[in-house]
């Protein structure tokens, strides 16, 4: 019984580890992603408009760098990437997939995790 | 979903489902949501009933593929867009030039087929972003630079074939005059390759543009007649060093000695591009007491402009000179400038930047003009957006470009004709007595002017289309032509090459858009022949 027990703990430890590392790729994913796709103009230092233009508009209620946020809602991040905001255009699936978005999106969201 | 002009609900299915079948069905986009993403993010007719649309999107992966969909939208008479990457932004985005046409979207095509660092030349897809040629370049250690225009995420093959342009030498900076062979699908659905790319097994490709015949490869470019699916480019040995030094003439009139000698430097390749300015202005409205010059009866005269020059202690017009190489040819290219400047024009002053050895460090990275030394990056969108000192960004803008001569006599007369039109206009002046043009043409100036786009001020979008179209006009009064458009004004440009009575295009074809073009296989094959009609 108690090796039955073992066997049972064991195997949620493998699940929950496995859909950790998933967790963990899919995050990483969204690094890549993000920084193909975002940092070119969302990435620090100088010659970044879309971190130059959040910076502006919150006027250091909000950091103007997107990695640093933590209030970014999956909406919100999806609503920028397919309508576009401002300078910024929308972008077509061949560039940023629904994976990809998803990806970013989670990639952005790892802010919010309390312990991470 | 919309539908392409004159083609029935039954013939659309079946070309949907042949496009299905040639790319897979992931990669026909026909949602609303899905489609509303080819829209032109930076359209002038934005919401409005003229604003060019698109029906659906294909997304091959390699040339046969599209040459099996460019066959498909023949059998069905379906006009088709084809896009690299689609962020001609300023110039039409990825929105085709007929509303209802079927964009064929390159982006999957995004292979680098070769990079040569001895014989210095690439071979690329036109889904290839400036920013992926040049990774592919710097994982690798080769020793060889891309010449980029502003936004990095532009493609190779989409920006030369709408005659873009970048930053570092003239030979490479005009990015159609730098490619060296292409593969086409042509209207037909043939892949033809031109150049050397023509001789199966050719060694040469990307090195000998000729091959043997005629000439065709510019027909593909801002043109109807093809779409590319691969293109060579020369490329440029990464030099060992880059040094800048700003001359600043005194005088207003010594723009002519100016620019006669900058032209001398650099069509003699002692230096690269030339970037002008003047330390009393530039484009947008002028500031209160040169407001008040202005109004001076019968305007202010040479002298007048050398007064408010030295009350502000300041030359009239400065250029930044661009050196490459090594320390020595830097230096020997660099005291020659200065010889002949200070042999020349009286007063002019140079002010010389650091010489920077290649690889930069992180902190020399970050402050040099990066395309200047063929480092894609997405800076030019700090144009119009949002700043400390502009805190009303606008949500796109459009180039009006037209091109004149490199002399100090053209700017001027550019600077005055501009002014009297915006003012006849009743439009705010873009354009100030010390405005001058952008350089990246080898052999002429373009005296480029952006305006505003607004997602929610129509009233704002139509005053500037018109506007725009009166500019194409008094350019074209005055000789000068655009050199690239948007859809929305290409007619209008088209017109002004009226030489002859439009013989150049009449009857037959009409330039567009590049890879970026229009390209209504109906009107160019015949379905049945398969020949051009």
């Amino acid at each position: 019984m108690r090796s039955i027990l073992f066997i049972v703990i064991a195997s949620l430890g493998l699940v929950a580890s496995s859909a950790f590392a998933q967790g963990d790729a899919t995050t990483q994913k969204g690094n890549e992603d993000y920084q193909y796709w975002c940092a070119t103009c969302h990435g620090s230092g100088p010659g970044h408009p879309g971190t130059t233009a959040l910076a502006a508009k919150y006027k250091g209620a909000l950091p103007g760098l997107l990695e640093e946020r933590s209030d970014l809602t999956p909406a919100a991040i999806r609503f920028a990437v397919r309508r576009g905001i401002s300078i910024m255009p929308f972008f077509r699936k061949t560039e940023v997939s629904d994976a990809d978005l998803d990806a970013i999106t989670q990639y952005l969201a790892r802010q919010r995790s309390p312990g991470r | 979903m919309a539908i392409p002009p004159g083609v029935s609900d039954r013939d659309w299915a079946t070309a949907l489902q042949q496009f299905e079948q040639a790319v897979g069905e992931p990669w026909v986009f026909t949602s609303d949501d899905d489609v509303a993403l080819y829209r032109d993010a930076y359209s002038p007719f934005w919401g409005e009933p003229e604003e060019r649309l698109v029906s659906a999107a294909v997304a091959p992966d390699t040339a046969e593929q599209v040459a099996a969909v460019v066959r498909t939208a023949n059998r069905f008479r379906i006009p088709i867009f084809p896009i690299s990457t689609g962020k001609n932004l300023g110039y039409g985005g990825s929105a085709p030039n007929l509303s209802g046409s079927v964009v064929i979207d390159l982006k999957r095509m995004n292979r680098v087929i070769e990079v040569d660092d001895k014989r210095h030349f690439a071979i690329v897809e036109p889904g290839v972003a400036y920013f992926d040629l040049y990774r592919h370049i710097q994982t690798r250690g080769l020793n060889v630079w891309i010449d980029c225009p502003d936004p990095g995420w532009g493609s190779p093959v989409g920006n030369a074939l709408d005659h873009g342009v970048g930053y570092t030498f003239g030979a490479y900076r005009d990015h159609f005059h730098s490619h060296c062979g292409l593969e086409v699908v042509l209207p037909s659905g043939d892949i033809v390759r031109t150049g050397m790319g023509a001789l199966p097994g050719s060694k040469t490709w990307a090195e000998y543009r000729y091959g043997f015949g005629p000439t065709v490869d510019g027909l593909f470019a801002q043109g109807n007649l093809g779409i590319v699916t691969k293109m060579g480019f020369h490329l440029l040995p990464a030099p060992e060093a880059y040094q800048t030094s700003v001359v600043t003439v005194p005088r207003r009139r010594d723009i002519v000695p100016l620019i006669d000698l900058v032209n001398e430097l650099e069509h003699a390749a002692l230096i690269g591009m030339p970037e002008y300015g003047s330390p009393l202005g530039g484009f947008g409205p002028p500031p209160p007491e040169l407001a008040e010059l202005l109004k001076k009866p019968g305007g202010p005269i040479d002298e007048d402009y050398d007064r408010y020059a030295q009350q502000r202690n300041r030359g009239s017009w400065s250029c930044r000179l661009q050196f490459y190489g090594s320390p020595r040819v830097i230096t020997a290219h660099l005291e020659h400038a200065k010889d002949r400047f200070r042999a020349v024009v009286p007063g002019a002053a140079f002010e010389d930047g650091e010489l920077l050895h290649f690889p930069l460090t992180q902190e020399q990275s970050d402050l040099v003009h990066k395309v200047a030394v063929g480092i894609p990056n997405m800076s030019i969108f700090s144009i119009g957006a949002r700043t400390a000192l502009n805190p009303s960004p606008s949500d796109g803008h459009l180039w009006f470009s037209p091109i004149i001569p490199k002399t100090g006599e053209a700017v001027l007369e550019a600077q005055r004709v501009f002014m009297e039109a915006f003012a006849k206009l009743g439009a705010p002046s873009m354009v100030s007595p010390f405005s001058m043009p952008a350089t990246w043409m080898h052999r002429a100036f373009i005296f480029i002017m952006a305006f505003p786009i607004s997602r929610t001020n129509v009233a704002q979008n139509r005053r500037n289309r018109e506007v725009f179209r009166e500019l194409v006009k008094v350019a074209a009064e005055h000789g000068w032509g655009e050199y690239r458009t948007a859809p929305a004004f290409q007619d209008d440009v088209m017109a002004a090459y009226s030489y002859n009575n439009q013989a150049l295009f009449s009857g037959y074809t009409r330039p567009s858009r590049t890879q970026s073009i229009q390209m209504v296989s109906s009107l160019l094959v015949d379905p049945e022949s398969g020949q051009g009609i």
